[in-house]
């Protein structure tokens, strides 16, 4: 209680000390005079007593007591004054328990930790402490803390901390490990290569929040690692919109950077290349011509960025904005930049600080594209309240932009600026007018002219800046401006800024030929006001004297004499020099060499005119947007954006090295999805092989796990005896025809039983116990095994999980629930044995090069990147089938056929995808292969690139892009070779307009709710027997229609929800079971394609067999 | 990155620091001093300093000058520009040195939080909130009786979710949105009346307090007339760009959820004429001044907060005028003249008459000066934007809905 009583009396006191003492502060800190000694002294001696004080409130007992003193400390820390003597009694609260409390002592210690290094050594041990505690926060601001202590002898604990962070399962953890290997960098640059390690660790990550930092941590720390970034190119692209703000803003300069490295330039003359091509379609002994007039054909990836990134054109953070507006300038073709425009515009709303960057960058795109901004040309009208930068930068844009056309209308809005009470901005003005002037010869008269009427402005800057102008602009075409002279010569009495009475001086001199009567007159004023001048007018008057002298020397001999004699014992130096010059060159006497005979040629030599142009000239060196840019001069740690490469680098550097590529937003590379589709058989064998021998020695089971057939979801009897099958010979499988149908079945089973699975395991929390029960309970049927280790089967996982749900998951579950099933099942293992499990050899079902993917893949499992409720997902059955296009008969030998792709189409949103396949069946080569550039219908077609040869009996495989429109309307086009032409139509079926998209039941529930009335059709059928069970319904539904599987609370309902391509409207199909019958209702707002999709899934579903 | 921050007092006073990287000594601030002294108005103070070991950026934002020096930088200026400005507006409303000078520790401990090593960390206002809640007098009051602290203890779910600007949890018993249509028009008017230029700003600020996850859908009667627009984060562009329908899950309490921008000139409806005769007398240092002001296109509704401000020349000591209507003041150190009309009545025009007297002897001005105008309209989008419906999806309950729309003058200027 004493002690109690006793402080807060000290606190009385000290509140009127530290009163003082800011009275004190204030007064040293007015501008210039911040820490004056005397100051600082008195301050020592009243910092030190108040520091006992609070040292006494930080040893007590009572946390409020400490809580108070700190707060003080910290308020101390933020006014700058020094709290350091502090640091023992303050570090021993770092333990703390109040978090408040604890936190304030963070801040401290980040503050003076660096100045008392081996006291801030006491504190380390705490953090190590907590870097293990089981709150993520406590977890992520210890490390943020221990990276911020800037003392080098930790640096090995700080590596470990972030080794280990790296690998946390909260992704905020690992965003702070992100932003600590910037700190240890700085700190230490020796460890970079181990930095690099955890750079490349983290790259890999796919959680939105950590995307942003490691990008960051990359540009800092190895921006030349380029191939750091090659496999996550992708990835980066698709996660860029739900990135944070500040982290998209990192990631697309990055990305420009990258892209720039990476692609071709797509600047090349679009329009010389249609000639070119045709002409090299002609003569085929110049192939190198052939290659040099290819059409350029944007690389995907490039398109992809472009695509990704246009929508946060959008966004309503500024940066964000203007990051998309320089990567679409350095990276975009040129006839899309225009989009740019209208939010670079907008963006001038905002603060001035925000205008001054944005005007600065306009400035240096309008010199090089007038075009993009002159319909916004009245957006940059000034007005008299902007501050004088931001006027004069809208002058240089409005003189930028200036043409023919529209210079009446500037000029118009010029003359209202050259009476603005603003001088500084008059005279830019002036200087903008005479720019105009230069630039386009039509106005130049009319500019002269003008700027000749503010001569007699009663300002003198004004004045002084036209004269300065009007002699640039005579310097182009003098002989015609006589008069112009004159009356400059006239006013040149009342004009007293040196500036513009040099000017005229000059030009008088320059052009004594033209007024020869008023410059000798002018030149005997000056001789009498010599010694009044300022320097410059005075070298002015020097050279005239010399110029008149060569010209005119009967009337001026004597005048010039005089000026010379004046000028020697001038006090300037520079003024002494010229006149000793100008002396020795024009006045002829006995020692004066060869020179004075080339005088003349000397002083009146033609001078080239000045060129006015605008100070943005030379700007577009540096990136836009970038502090360079800004200063106009290479900034610290600026990163030079590279040229375009001549020839494009391999692409496939950026292929993944999974089955099915991340579908959720983007589109997967062109050949690589061919890849996989094409190959598919072969590939699981393969899969299944290196399972094998990876687990050689495992028992049978566990191989069967890694195994595609396990996913089986036949009856659990079954499946060991697939395993067995599948184990035993690979030869005799891809023989038998029954075997291999059944895995046609099973492949189609397996996403959408995945999608069942993930499901599930959100609800049940999954740690293993509950993964026992679940086994256990689900035994004997399909969904234990579908824990598929096959990689596309966890990154489907991984995507459909929500982070929602992240806390419950522990880390080693998705790598450890499959052999805890497994085991559990056959071998009874404890669970406590998972401890020594080791996850890496077991969940490799592929090639150990591809590990550290899965890996990674499974450490990411649990964040969604998206978080819309209608995500677009990869579709659940592909058919195989392909349709005739074109058959060889009547194609010549050439024949063609299609199938649909249903992946989503990367040359366009809205178009479907399909692949094709043309084959030559005759004995000579085909040449030149391509679609015919006219297009019979109305749909929008890409065409794929035209094959160039295509060998006897040889086959090649192309993809394109057609916007049916939502209309099962055949898309009609010509299929061109070398010499013949061949009209084709594809008729697409209505379930390949569609595109799957995943939905919660609910969700589902509540648009179906939304599409009744006229956007609901719906029919009645009796089931034939077979098909009444689950798989068969989805497999039948699935293979007619494109669509997503939505994972049903009910027995008898099954709901599938997809988009149509190009619109994007919502499909609905549900099917209801009620023995022997079923209702199917399909709603959508597109009736028609509802209505045909209801007859077709009607046949399928009454059709019985496969 | 962003090294050190500074605040600076419009007198000069350097009233706050954080560092985030090594300490860098105020003296650096002595580059940004002799800056404001030449620049004369603390607008002209350029955004750029450049000294030899760092750059200055200087943010002037209501009489404060918000300073940042920073080592290395390979981002663009706008970047850094941005996180500022978001972090005093969005936290304290208001945000002026007496809120700063009362909050230190908490803006400090912000400053902590938001950034880290100078990189942004937590920049969405609602999870700052969460992480340190914003001081009441009501909490304060709980927070000694009860010893419970300031500070969050567990990581704010936006945190980690994918939808980061909305909290987890939020409960309401009267579930109620709020829409404001708010808009801005940005005209120059020339001598004659005619429009120079002329654009509308328009932003719907939101105030949404409803329970749960409640998704939105805000539809247009006139979809088309906006063409520029910018979205809060919660937007979902797709939909906008498909069917013209802004869906969000709405961050909890006010924000901004859209600003747009018409350019289209002809679509600009000018409200307000002014019929303005400024002279100034070759002889008698004195001027005459006659300003009336009249509504023009103003779709039957009153004009109200009419003011009328006059950046006189320097030269103008004192004005003697005489007002139909309102007030008028006339400040001869900032030369700034102000007519406060008020409400506008078509029947009987407001008008400003008087004469101005000029210091002797300084030759007459050259250049009128122009006229700014502030009006607002009420229940009126000038434009003609319309909110047709607000439904309500994935939540049961039926909340109380409102739009209000207001015009109101941005940089309205008139040339004389």
């Amino acid at each position: 209680m004493l002690g109690m009583s006793a402080n807060s009396v000290s606190y009385n006191e000290q509140g009127s000390v530290e009163s003082g003492v800011d009275a004190a502060q204030e007064n040293s800190s007015i501008p210039g005079s911040i820490s004056s000694g005397g100051a600082a002294s008195s301050l020592f001696s009243a910092d030190y007593k108040k520091n006992e004080d609070l040292k006494e409130m930080l040893e007590s007992n009572k946390e409020s007591l400490k809580l108070e003193a700190m707060k003080r400390i910290v308020g101390l820390i933020a006014k700058g004054k020094n709290a350091s003597e502090l640091f023992p009694a303050v570090v021993k609260n770092v333990a703390s328990k109040n978090i408040e409390l604890k936190k304030l002592v963070y801040v401290y210690l980040v503050r003076y930790a660096e100045e008392q290094q081996d006291l801030a050594l006491l504190s380390i041990s705490t953090f190590q402490r907590a870097l293990k505690d089981p709150n993520q926060l406590i977890r992520a601001s210890a490390l943020r803390v221990l990276s911020s202590i800037r003392v080098p002898i930790i640096v090995p604990i700080m590596m470990l901390a972030i080794k280990e962070a790296a690998t946390d399962l909260s992704p905020y953890v690992r965003k702070t490990a992100a932003h600590a290997i910037q700190k240890l960098y700085s700190l230490d640059p020796d460890q970079k290569e181990h930095l690099i390690e955890v750079i490349e660790k983290l790259l890999k990550d796919k959680s939105t929040l950590v995307a942003g930092s490691v990008v960051m941590a990359f540009e800092e720390v190895c921006p030349d690692r380029i191939d750091l970034i090659h496999k996550n190119y992708r990835k980066l692209c698709n996660l860029l919109v739900d990135v944070e703000e500040w982290g998209q803003v990192v990631i697309i300069h990055m990305l420009t950077r990258y892209a720039r490295t990476q692609f071709v330039s797509p600047w090349r003359e679009d329009a010389v290349f249609d000639e070119n091509s045709a002409k090299a379609f002609y003569d085929s002994e110049e192939e190198r011509r052939v290659d040099q007039s290819k059409p350029y054909i944007m690389d995907p990836d490039h398109r992809l960025l472009l695509r990704n990134t246009k929508p946060l054109l959008q966004s309503r953070n500024t940066a964000v904005v203007m990051a998309v507006s320089q990567l679409y300038w350095h990276l975009a073709p040129k006839h899309e930049l225009s989009i740019i425009t209208k939010s670079l515009v907008r963006l001038l709303r905002s603060h001035r600080e925000v205008q001054y960057i944005v005007l600065q960058n306009i400035a240096t795109m309008s010199i090089q594209r007038k075009g993009m901004f002159e319909p916004f040309m009245k957006s940059f009208y000034v007005r008299s309240t902007d501050a004088t930068h931001i006027k004069t930068l809208k002058l240089e844009i409005l003189t930028n932009l200036a043409n023919e056309a529209n210079i009446s209308t500037i000029l118009r809005e010029f003359q209202t600026y050259v009476k603005s009470q603003d001088k500084a901005f008059a005279a830019a003005t002036i200087q903008a007018i005479g720019c105009c002037a230069t630039n386009i010869s039509e106005v130049t008269d009319t500019c002269l002219n003008g700027l000749v009427l503010l001569l007699s402005n009663r300002d003198e800057t004004v004045v002084a800046e036209s004269v300065v102008v009007i002699k640039k602009l005579l310097q182009t075409q003098p002989s015609q401006h006589s008069d112009i002279i004159k009356h400059m010569a006239k006013l040149f009495d009342n004009i007293t800024v040196p500036m513009a009475r040099a000017s005229i001086l000059w030009l008088m001199g320059e052009y004594c030929e033209h007024v020869p009567k008023i410059a000798p007159d002018v030149l005997r004023k000056m001789a009498k006001t010599f010694t009044d001048e300022e320097d410059i007018v005075k070298l002015q008057i020097v050279n005239l004297a010399a110029k008149l002298y060569l010209t005119n020397s009967k009337q001026t001999k004597l005048l010039t004499q005089y000026i010379l004699n004046l000028g020697k014992y001038d006090q300037n130096y520079d003024i002494r020099d010229r006149t000793r010059f100008i002396r020795q060159l024009i006045v002829p006497n006995e020692k004066s060499g060869a020179l004075s005979k080339y005088a003349r040629r000397i002083l009146m030599a033609p001078k080239p005119a000045p060129v006015l142009q605008s100070a943005f000239k030379d700007r577009d060196r540096f990136q836009l947007g970038t502090l360079s840019h800004t200063l106009n001069s290479q900034a610290s740690g600026y990163l030079e954006l590279s040229d375009w490469p001549a020839v494009a680098p391999d692409q496939s550097v950026r292929n993944v090295e999974v089955v099915e590529p991340v579908k959720e937003t983007g589109a997967p590379a062109l050949s690589k999805s061919k890849h996989a589709k094409s190959n598919e058989k072969f590939y699981s064998d393969s899969e299944e092989e290196d399972g094998e021998e990876e687990e050689g020695s495992n028992s049978e089971d566990s191989s069967s796990s890694s195994s595609e057939e396990s996913v089986s979801e036949s009856e659990s009897e079954e499946n060991s005896d697939d395993s067995n099958k599948s184990s035993s010979s690979q030869s005799e499988k891809s023989s038998s025809e029954s075997d291999s149908e059944k895995k046609k079945t099973l492949k189609n089973k397996k996403p959408q039983q995945q999608k069942l699975d993930s499901k599930d395991r959100k609800q049940k929390n999954g740690n293993a116990v509950k993964v026992e029960s679940r086994s256990e309970s689900e035994s004997g049927s399909e969904s234990s095994s579908s824990e598929s280790s096959s990689e596309s089967g966890s990154e489907l996982d991984s995507d459909s999980d929500s982070g929602t749900d992240q806390k419950k998951n522990t880390k080693p579950k998705p790598v450890q629930s499959k052999p805890v099933i497994k085991k559990v099942e056959k071998k009874e293992v404890s669970l406590l044995d998972l401890d020594d499990f080791s996850p890496v050899p077991v969940t490799t079902p592929k090639s150990s090069i591809l590990s550290p993917n899965l890996l990674s893949d499974l450490q990411g499992l649990l964040i969604s990147p998206t978080a819309s409720a209608l995500q677009a997902s990869s579709p659940v059955f592909v058919p195989e089938t392909s349709h005739e296009l074109l058959h060889r008969m009547t194609g010549k030998g050439l024949s063609a056929q299609y199938r649909f792709t249903r992946q989503p189409c990367i040359y366009g949103n809205s178009m479907v995808s399909l692949q094709l396949t043309l084959s030559n069946s005759t004995d000579q080569a085909l040449e030149n292969i391509h679609i015919s550039e006219k297009s019979s219908t109305g749909q929008n077609i890409h065409r794929f690139n035209a094959i160039e040869r295509l060998e006897p009996q040889a086959s090649v495989t192309v993809s394109m892009g057609v916007d049916f429109n939502d209309s099962t309307q055949a898309a009609n086009f010509q299929l061109c070779t070398k010499e013949d032409e061949f009209s084709v139509s594809i008729q697409p079926a209505v379930g390949e307009l569609l595109l799957p998209i995943t939905m919660s039941e609910a969700d589902f529930t509540k648009e179906q709710g939304k599409l009744v009335g006229m956007n609901e059709s719906s029919a009645t059928i009796t089931m034939t027997p077979e098909n009444v069970s689950s798989q068969s319904v989805n497999r039948k539904v699935v293979s007619v229609a494109n669509l997503g599987v939505i994972p049903s609370g009910q027995e008898n309902i099954y709901r599938f929800s997809g988009k149509t391509v190009s619109s994007g409207s919502l499909v609905l199909v549900s099917v209801v079971l009620k023995d022997p019958d079923a209702v199917i209702t399909i709603n959508t707002e597109k009736t028609v394609m509802g209505s045909m999709l209801l007859r077709q899934v009607k046949t399928a579903l009454t059709n019985s067999g496969p | 990155m962003i090294h050190s921050l500074f605040l600076i007092s419009n007198a000069g006073d350097l009233f706050l620091e954080k560092h985030w990287k090594s300490v860098i000594s105020r003296s650096v601030c002595d580059y940004f001093f002799e800056a404001r002294e030449k620049a004369v108005e603390p607008d002209n103070v350029p955004p750029v300093i450049r000294t030899p070991h760092h750059y200055l950026i200087n943010i002037y934002r209501e009489k404060i000058f918000f300073k940042l020096m920073f080592l290395f930088s390979k981002l663009g200026v706008c970047f850094i520009v941005d996180v500022l400005y978001r972090m005093c507006a969005d936290y304290f409303g208001e945000c002026s040195e007496t809120t700063i000078k009362d909050n230190v520790v908490i803006v400090y401990e912000l400053l902590e939080e938001m950034l880290d090593n100078g990189f942004p960390l937590a920049t969405e206002s609602n999870i700052l909130k969460e992480l340190i809640r914003p001081p009441t007098i009501l909490r304060s009051m709980v927070n000694t009786i009860t010893g419970s602290s300031n500070v969050g203890e567990t990581l704010p779910t936006g945190q980690l979710s994918t939808i980061p600007w909305r909290r987890a949890g939020v409960k309401y018993t009267n579930n109620e949105a709020y829409f404001d249509v708010v808009e801005e028009i940005d005209a120059i008017l020339d001598k004659s009346g005619t429009t120079v230029f002329a654009e509308i700003q328009g932003v719907i600020d939101a105030c949404v307090k409803l329970s749960g996850m409640p998704d939105l859908t805000l539809s247009f009667m006139n979809p088309r007339l906006l063409d520029d627009v910018s979205f809060h984060p919660c937007v979902r562009y797709k939909r906008w760009e498909s069917e013209r329908v802004i869906a969000f899950i709405p961050p909890d309490g006010n924000f901004q959820l859209m600003s747009y921008h018409i350019s289209a000139q002809n679509l600009v409806a000018i409200p307000v004429y002014v019929k303005q005769n400024i002279s100034f007398f070759e002889t008698g240092s004195s001027g005459r001044l006659d300003i009336t002001v009249g509504p023009k296109q103003t779709m039957g509704k009153t004009l109200e907060c009419l003011v009328v401000t006059v950046h006189m020349p320097k030269v103008v000591l004192s004005a003697n005028l005489s007002a139909t209507q309102g007030t008028y003041n006339y400040d001869p150190v900032t030369k700034i003249l102000v007519w406060d009309i008020g409400k506008l009545n078509p029947q009987k025009l407001p008008n400003l008459k008087g004469s101005l007297s000029l210091q002797s002897g300084a030759p007459k001005p050259e250049e009128n000066p122009s006229l700014n105008i502030d009006l607002k309209i009420q229940q009126l989008a000038i434009s003609g934007l319309k909110v047709n419906r607000l439904d309500v999806y994935g939540e049961k309950y039926k909340p109380f809905k409102g739009v209000k729309y207001v015009t109101k003058a941005g940089k309205f200027q008139v040339r004389t």
